[in-house]
């Protein structure tokens, strides 16, 4: 037992600490590329000592002036609610990367090590809990910040979140219909056929459009452009991190980039293979290596998307989510089960 | 075994004294986060007893669907802290207690045979197999009867919403 | 069973982890209150009005219909598990087009709730 729990606090502590790192690499990547896509060259002076580095220490420097940054808790605020929203809105974005598969099973130090922490047998269902728990930092921060564009945008945030939230949750029904079981794990090693290469949108075609929904609906849930509205700069001030400084502002940024690594993450396991791919029968190392590209592809891809298109006007987004994506996410269910039912 | 107690007694504590908070907040915003906070603690009970499919349904419909509603409830009405409420009548007061006290009895009345029971051996009986088989065939009426009722729901809370406004 | 302990795990960790960050900033920023700072933010004039007055109600209607078709996804998803595995199990594969037509009775009588939701216009204006 106590074994098992050594296990497992290494396990947690180790993806803990890529996350974080991963987070802040994921910020310098999101200014990189959209100074490319804007014709321009990023952060490219902070290095270390003498060395350019070509800006790879940013984050640090930002992580470290953040720290010393003055942390400002306005006079009216709901003082207690006010701290622990953005540790309300970290925690769920966390604790999600326990039940993603990042590999099969490799051999060390004479035991098999399987490459997730835990494996529940609802594990997609527990993703789709603490997506819906993470609501309630935006909206907690939003009231306790006693003040007009806070609440106006948490509200308004929270109601976009969860209005995409319904779409999210029946293209995930979609996937389950092919797949038969709600653990990630076993969800990964069905699309392990083919030389690694037999994933979900390529063996069952009907998932391309059911990919699209979800990944829309989690660019909405994450609160990114196209769908940043409660957030934008130029609206609504900053929305419910408005009256937040310091350490707290940064938590919220965490809090939505590992959103968007969870969505990334969730995205491949569910339509992309997870750890599948070319050879990685023969050298299980080969996993979380292909885990990563393809997650890192899927987050260029939301950025690409951010820096092209304009964003949505609040009654647009929700016009577009309940009388597009949803009755799309329905008729993706009724196709895919009619399909199942008369050509198994 | 003894993990497993210290886990009950764990949970069982914290979702007891979420409750009670429930009570005695002033503010109705931090009730309905102790409610939030029984919940969970009730899901992590379930998740004991084997009932890991209705533990992960719990989160995501009641903590994460249901006191959301509340929560936006609250924050649109936006009663100013602290305001005390205006008591109609307050005889009804001193009758709460002895219905309690009768609601308590007829309690403890019930719950005399009952023995305490193991869990089940098998995993199965809380897996998603077992339950959807089981929703499908056995429980079949329930399930489309439950449609009926959201359907009710739905119509009901649009048009109470609704009436003032146009 | 035992495989949710981690959760309790990572929970107890991330918790630990965003109190630390808290209290890093406390102790290591400035703390140099004035009064604009610490009044609520209304892009630079005094605010007008407190933040706590009533919010539109279409929050309130978007949360219900969320709630309810939230509902009906909860029970889509049993479905969906063993759908696949009836169609093939020994057991249940007569049940096979039972099973798919009741919840296409299901669906429909929820896309009935989604079609009123839409013609009320409770999806329209502000969202």
């Amino acid at each position: 037992m106590t074994n098992l729990l050594l296990e497992w606090l290494i396990k947690t502590i180790i993806i803990l600490l890529i996350l974080v790192t991963a987070v802040a690499y994921v910020t310098l990547m999101e200014r990189k590329v959209m100074a490319w896509i804007q014709l321009r060259v990023g952060p490219n002076r902070v290095g270390v000592g003498k060395l350019k580095l070509w800006g790879l220490m940013q984050p640090l420097a930002d992580g470290l002036k953040m720290i010393f940054k003055e942390d400002i808790v306005p006079l009216q605020a709901n003082y207690w609610l006010y701290i622990a929203a953005p540790a309300l809105s970290l925690v769920p974005a966390l604790m999600t990367f326990i039940v993603i598969p990042y590999g099969s099973t490799i051999t060390l130090f004479n035991r098999t090590i399987e490459l997730h922490v835990t494996r529940m047998n609802v594990g997609l269902l527990y993703v789709l809990a603490l997506t819906s728990v993470g609501v309630y930092g935006i909206v907690l921060a939003g009231w306790s910040s006693n003040n007009k564009y806070s609440l106006m945008g948490g509200l308004r945030s929270s109601a976009q979140m969860i209005s995409y939230e319904l779409a999210l949750g029946l293209s995930i029904v979609c996937v389950l219909l092919y797949a038969g079981t709600l653990d990630l794990v076993d969800i990964v090693n069905a699309q392990n056929g083919f030389h690694g290469l037999a994933w979900n949108v390529f063996r069952y075609p009907l998932l391309i459009p059911v990919f699209i929904i979800f990944y829309i609906a989690s660019l909405a849930e994450t609160n990114r452009t196209p769908f940043d509205l409660p957030e934008a700069d130029s609206e609504l001030v900053a929305g419910y991190h408005t009256e937040y400084s310091s350490m707290k502002f940064v938590m919220f940024q965490m809090a939505e980039y590992l959103n968007l690594i969870t969505a990334s993450s969730i995205s491949t396991t569910l339509f992309f293979g997870g750890w599948n791919g070319p050879f990685v029968g023969r050298a299980p190392y080969l996993g979380p290596i292909y885990f990563m590209l393809k997650v890192l592809g899927l987050i260029f891809l939301a950025m690409w998307i951010r820096y092209t298109v304009p964003r949505f006007r609040y009654d647009q987004l929700m016009k577009f989510g309940w009388k597009f994506l949803l009755p799309a996410a329905i008729v993706n269910i009724i196709i895919s089960s009619t399909v199942l039912l008369f050509k198994p | 075994m003894q993990a497993e107690k210290l886990l009950f007694t764990v949970f069982a504590v914290i979702a007891v004294a979420s409750a009670l908070n429930i009570l005695l907040q002033r503010n109705p915003l931090y009730s309905a986060l102790s409610l939030i906070g029984t919940l969970l603690s009730l899901s992590a009970l379930y998740v004991m007893l084997r009932g890991q499919f209705i533990a992960a349904l719990q989160i995501v419909v009641y903590a994460g669907a249901i006191m959301v509603l509340f929560v936006f409830v609250i924050m649109l009405l936006n009663q100013p802290k602290d305001q005390p409420q205006v008591e109609k009548q307050k005889g009804l007061r001193y009758l709460a207690i002895p219905f309690a006290g009768l609601m308590i009895a007829e309690m403890f009345y019930v719950l005399r045979p009952i023995r305490l029971s193991t869990l089940p051996a098998d995993q199965s009986v809380g897996s998603t197999w077992s339950i959807g088989t089981a929703l499908f065939t056995d429980y079949l009426l329930p399930f489309e009867v439950t449609s009926v009722l959201i359907l009710m729901a739905v119509v009901g809370a649009m048009v109470l919403a609704r009436r003032e406004g146009d | 069973m035992v495989n949710y302990i981690p959760v309790l795990l990572i929970f107890i960790i991330a918790v630990g982890m965003a109190s630390v960050i808290i209290i890093l900033s406390r102790i290591a920023g400035k703390n140099r209150p004035t009064r604009e700072k610490l009044m609520p933010y209304e892009c630079g004039v005094e605010p007008v009005g407190t933040a706590r007055e009533r919010q539109s109600v279409k929050f309130y209607l978007v949360a219900m219909a969320f709630l309810l078709f939230d509902i009906e996804a909860v029970f889509l998803v049993p479905w969906a598990v063993v759908f696949r595995g009836i169609l093939e199990s020994e057991t249940y594969r007569s049940l096979k087009y039972v099973i798919y037509a009741e919840m296409m009775v299901f669906m429909v009588v929820l896309f009935v709730g989604l079609v009123y939701v839409w013609r009320k216009g409770i999806l329209e204006w502000n969202k």
